[in-house]
């Protein structure tokens, strides 16, 4: 029997997020009450963050099994095999609540706690992407929150030496109270040398490396499973405080340390820290773990078992070692100037004991603390299917260009150069493609392959139909992999939803889930990592759900790369894909005619067609055919053909198709579609192929001068549209500082 | 044609890879890791201070680095005539070193930037930019927050006079406020020159230019 000294009250339980079922599963599994510390450490492992336990049920059906996949959902990351011995591992992970209590040091430890789960596994990390939803722009906090959580990504990924080589961005009322920070890695390493967190072996030395402990964090996990209300500035003492310096002395000492052939098996410390890693780690290998916190490094002095247990120090890591390497191992951290302390060992009886200052803190079974942790199902109402909107139905505006002018700068449209401009996207000298192209491309070290990277969701999609936009943002990812040349190989998810506890908020789930799930297999797009962040929620509204698709690319040869700028005047413009004129949910509906409660279907997603047209482009793309590629999206046709121009310095002259309203041409959003250019004299070629293939390709237009121009409309200046697609950033940011 | 070259690696250096790779690639001889806390430097006919966060920029960047145990060695070589090249985070530690004169401060728009600008040679006269032409403009990325060079104004007259300005920002690019648009500087002797832009990574046609080859193929020419 363990001395409590602590009351376990039902206010204590509640403050812990615990639920009164929960508790007496608690009481059942351990037939005595627990001591304050025990309490934590269930509050730790059983909170939303960490046990997964209202989506798990529907994770199971996602497809995460492929010919390249060497390890699924489970790990730190996900990993996929490129060839010649070589793999990409990676992943991505919210850090929504942390960056709206502290949006700098939220969003910074956002990006060290996935760089570690990289790294962890053996991979030197070689790019970082993010996928950010901030409130809309005239609510007070939000250039606050843009400010702080683009400069702390920075600061970060900057320090460490990662390059930051793309993502997206949106503005919307539903993240007014809580927004969105969805941070990927990836990183590369050799197939026969990856790490994983399954301890094995009895009486083996579990071993403490990294940064000092300290009371920062404390809580963390817990709180990002609540929702948040006006109390919300007194949890700034839960987020973590990042110090990237330390991350990149770990990452240099870890792989070291993994090369040397010292390691059996490594764990980051990231949510619920200490207690998190060592559970974890045992659980899996079906192994009991004991700790002793009087050997933990720490940073303040009295630190009591609790504390030590809940804290979310940065920049830590957990590892089995092999006992006859202990001084090797040791020696490479002195040489980083890191703290490494061996603080317990592997047991075989299944039981988490800790201990502080010779006393038993902790006992508790490992396994029912790890995977398997309560589960639910939860009920789930979903919303009736939209119906969609007729071009008829969707009022026409004659000024057509300063519709185009307009929508250029509108907060969800402009360019986000002024954001990426504080990322150091071309450290490690691989950047192929930078930020601002449809897919970020980066160069496999000494090529020729390479890799790309693309980060995909439209939440308004998501909001009108979960099944048709949880199938649109999977497309859309592999779209733009496919518009650089990449073969699309796997993805990660994000799935940010508000509270799983409403039936309705579940539908959106579960509806996203399916949505996801049919695209991916449909597409051989399996899932191999991810996260899902809950109870995005403020004073009880939640957000548009948000389920952030991550997917990897590859590219036989970096050379062959396609890049979404023009190249020369008179090379002939072609669309690939049919063009309905869906203008459901569309930026055009939403921004420009201002209707913002449509409620109408998005487009809709043949992903067999989705398919079809992508699998053609990219043999196009790596025949060398092609000059220029993008995907057609937010905005549709005219925008996708502007983005091209402006990033080219070259304009356009446009004939529409007259089947269709020009207003639907122009600004429908269908999916499945690519503008491409060519040279004149391949252009009969080209429309053989695709004619034969059966691919709608049509002509639309051709290149050259400094306007665009569109029959019978005025010509529209691209230094103008180039001045209002890059204006509204930076001004909007710098009408901040002047306040 | 073969160039003993050596990047000097502080904890908290993140371009010394970038660097190690640039220097094998241009010279065709691979280049020695040099690590912070060794005393004496090899035989080397170039040492190269790498771009990175040495100690994090924790006090000021390039401070510590500075005062590090390697230090006597590199000023002394440089005292014997090593070519010595300090890029970003390395200009910075030469200058906290009193290697080169001035500072480097905060940019002038208070944020970190990450762009590509255009590089005018002011002096091609010299041991790191004679494989250009005098005046020539070269595409080159920069990537820091703290490029912003400053110096009292007697020294500025010196550099300018005395023609140890090797490197401008041109064409409306400097990214950082910089005075008189420096961009690089040398050392009296002129084998000590300091840059904030990424030569390094700007030497294949994957990096959009191959601008920043001859910065590199100058040096190996110098020393030949």
């Amino acid at each position: 029997m363990i001395p409590n000294d602590v009351a376990i009250t039902p206010e204590l339980i509640s403050e812990h997020g615990l639920k009164p079922d929960e508790y007496q599963r608690i009481l059942d599994l351990i037939g005595r009450e627990p001591t304050l510390t025990e309490l934590g450490i269930f509050s730790a492992m059983w909170n939303e963050h960490c046990s997964y336990k209202s989506s798990k049920k529907w994770l199971r059906t996602l497809p995460t099994t492929g010919p390249r996949v060497i390890c699924g959902p489970g790990e730190n990351a996900g990993v996929v095999d490129i060839g010649d011995g070589q793999a990409i591992i990676f992943k991505m992970e919210s850090h929504n609540h942390p960056s709206y209590i502290e949006p700098h040091e939220g969003a910074a430890t956002g990006v060290g706690g996935i760089l570690r789960d990289v790294f962890t596994m053996g991979a030197r990390p070689i790019a970082a992407l993010n996928a950010l939803r901030f409130g809309e722009p005239d609510h007070p906090r939000t250039r606050h929150i843009v400010s702080g959580v683009v400069a702390g990504i920075g600061g970060y990924g900057n320090s460490f030496g990662v390059p930051t080589v793309g993502g997206e961005v949106n503005f919307d009322p539903s993240y007014n109270g809580n927004c969105l920070v969805n941070a990927f890695a990836a990183g590369l390493a050799d197939t026969d040398k990856i790490f994983y967190s399954e301890a094995k072996g009895v009486g083996l030395p579990l071993v403490y490396l990294g940064s000092k402990t300290g009371r920062d964090g404390i809580h963390g996990a817990t709180m990002a499973s609540a929702e948040f209300d006006e109390d919300t500035e007194e949890k700034r003492p839960t987020v973590q405080i990042g110090d990237p310096f330390s991350e990149k002395l770990l990452l240099e000492a870890c792989l070291e340390l993994m090369a040397s052939g010292a390691v059996i098996a490594i764990q980051d410390m990231g949510a619920a820290g200490l207690t998190c890693s060592a559970v974890e780690m045992g659980a899996k290998g079906d192994l009991g773990v004991e700790l002793d916190l009087d050997k933990v490094p720490c940073r303040e002095e009295g630190m009591t078992a609790y504390e030590m247990m809940l804290s979310e120090s940065q920049e830590r890591m957990l590892m089995v070692l092999d006992p006859a390497r202990e001084r090797d191992a040791e020696a490479i951290f002195v040489k980083w100037g890191l703290d490494f302390a061996v603080v317990g060992r592997t047991t075989d009886d299944l039981r988490f004991r800790i201990r502080r200052h010779g006393q038993v803190m902790a006992d508790l079974p490992i396994k029912d603390l790890g995977d398997q942790a309560p589960e639910y199902d939860r009920p789930f109402v979903k919303a009736d299917r939209p119906k969609p909107l007729s071009p008829a139905d969707v009022p026409a505006r004659n000024d057509i260009s300063d519709v185009l002018v307009k929508m250029l700068g509108l907060p969800d449209m402009c360019s986000r150069r002024w954001i990426w401009e504080q990322y150091d996207h071309l450290i490690q000298g691989n950047t192929a493609i930078g930020p601002g192209g449809d897919a970020a491309v980066v160069r496999v070290e000494q090529g020729p392959k390479g890799l790309a990277f693309s980060l995909d969701v439209s939440p308004r999609y998501c909001a009108a139909d979960p099944l048709e936009g949880g199938k649109q943002a999977v497309a859309e990812c592999w779209r733009n992999l496919t518009s650089v040349g990449a073969e699309p190989l796997a993805v990660t998810d994000n799935l940010n939803f508000g509270n799983p506890e409403k039936p309705e908020i579940m539908g959106q789930f579960v509806g996203c889930i399916e949505g996801i799930g049919e695209a991916c297999r449909a597409l051989d797009f399996p899932v191999v990592s991810g996260n899902v962040s809950l109870y995005n929620e403020t004073n009880g509204k939640g957000i548009l759900p948000t389920p952030a698709i991550g997917g990897v690319g590859l590219l036989p040869d970096v050379s062959a790369r396609a890049t979404i700028a023009f190249k020369a005047a008179g090379e002939a413009i072609l669309l690939v894909g049919e063009t309905k004129g869906h203008l459901g949910q569309s930026i055009y509906v939403r921004d420009i005619l201002g209707k913002t409660d449509d409620r109408s279907a998005p487009p809709p997603v043949d992903l067999g067609l989705e398919r079809r047209n992508g699998d053609f482009v990219r043999d196009e793309i790596r025949a060398g055919n092609l000059t220029a590629v993008h995907d057609i999206s937010d905005g549709g046709l005219f925008v996708a053909v502007a983005e091209m121009a402006m990033a080219a310095g070259i304009g356009a002259s446009l004939t529409p198709d007259t089947a269709l309203p020009l207003h639907a041409w122009a600004f429908g959003e269908d999916q499945a579609r690519y503008l491409v250019t060519l040279l004149e004299k391949d252009v009969a070629a080209f429309l053989e192929r695709a004619g034969k293939a059966a691919i709608p390709a049509a002509r639309i237009g051709t290149t050259g001068g400094d306007e665009l121009t569109l029959n019978g409309a005025i010509p529209i200046s691209l230094a103008g549209i180039k001045a209002v697609h890059e204006g509204w950033l930076p001004a909007y940011m710098a009408a901040g500082a002047e306040l | 044609m073969s160039m003993k070259s050596g990047v000097v690696v502080f904890p908290g250096s993140n371009r010394e890879r970038d660097m190690l790779y640039a220097l094998e690639n241009i010279t065709g001889a691979k280049p020695q890791a040099i690590w912070h806390a060794d005393t004496e430097l090899p035989d080397l006919d170039l040492v190269v201070l790498c771009g990175g966060f040495s100690y994090g920029d924790y006090l000021r960047t390039g401070a510590i680095a500075a005062r590090g145990h390697i230090m006597p060695a590199i000023a002394k070589a440089a005292d014997k005539g090593v070519r010595i090249l300090g890029i970003c985070n390395g200009f910075q530690i030469l200058c906290e070193a009193g290697l080169l004169p001035g500072v480097l401060m905060r940019n002038a728009g208070l944020k970190f930037v990450c762009k590509e600008v255009k590089l005018e040679v002011a002096n091609a006269d010299t041991d790191f930019t004679r494989k250009y032409k005098r005046g020539e403009v070269w595409r080159c990325p920069v990537a820091h927050g703290d490029g912003n060079y400053f110096t009292d104004p007697e020294t500025l007259k010196r550099l300018e006079g005395e023609g140890r300005v090797g490197l401008r920002y041109a064409e409306g690019t400097n990214p950082n406020g910089s005075l008189n648009d420096i961009a690089g500087i040398l050392n009296e002797r002129g084998n000590v020159f300091g840059m904030m832009p990424h030569p390094e990574n700007m030497i294949e046609p994957m990096n959009g230019a191959t601008d920043g080859r001859a910065l590199f193929e100058s040096v190996l020419e110098a020393v030949a």
